[in-house]
């Protein structure tokens, strides 16, 4: 519970999003960006967790939850879509 | 002691996060990128969150959530990369030039 350990490991979760919002950006094709989409919301949890963690807020883990479970149901939406149309 | 433990895994869970981000730009094509993106940020994940339940002290409120949140990114995560892949071969992208094998065309050539 080092402050400056938390320090590091939320600039390289900044990285990581960083990363993959470069690849949202640049894309080329849908399944590209839908894939960094996935990524960034997956990192986005850990970010929630920890600073449920180090703010000892564990009601910040509820939310981290139900991120979880939406994004889910977003890219199964997105496949759905890719597959050929909504139908 | 336990503390340090969490910590510990934590930390790796950081590193596969991160190589996994710079797989998802590096690699050539999106099949092998799903690779890198799935597996290496799930298992990130999956360890940052044990090194939560670890570090805030075992079955406190914020743990037992954390062991939750750990069992539906078990589950869900290769449902949607498996949906993703799906969905890009059937909208026609093409693998990289330099793949190998393509079972999923090959077991469908009759059909369609």
């Amino acid at each position: 519970m080092n402050n400056t350990l938390a320090f590091v490991s939320v600039g390289l979760m900044a990285g990581g999003i960083f990363l993959a919002f470069l690849r949202l950006l640049v894309g080329k094709t849908g399944p590209d960006r839908a894939v960094a989409l996935d990524t960034i919301t997956l990192i986005s949890t850990n970010l929630l967790v920890f600073i449920a963690l180090f703010e000892e807020r564990s009601m910040l883990m509820d939310v981290a939850i139900v991120y979880s479970v939406l994004s889910f149901l977003g890219v199964l939406a997105l496949a759905r879509y890719l597959d050929g149309g909504l139908r | 002691m336990i503390d340090n433990i969490g910590m510990f895994f934590i930390g790796v869970g950081l590193a596969f996060d991160v190589l996994g981000c710079l797989g998802l730009v590096r690699l050539p094509d999106v099949y092998n990128r799903l690779q890198s993106a799935t597996k290496c940020v799930t298992l990130g994940t999956c360890s940052i969150l044990f090194g939560v339940f670890l570090a805030s002290g075992g079955f406190t409120e914020t743990g037992v959530k954390a062991l939750i949140t750990i069992v539906f990114l078990v589950l869900t995560s290769p449902v949607s990369a498996h949906a993703i892949s799906r969905g890009a071969h059937r909208s026609g992208i093409r693998l990289w030039e330099k793949s190998v094998v393509d079972s999923y065309a090959e077991d469908n050539e009759g059909e369609a």
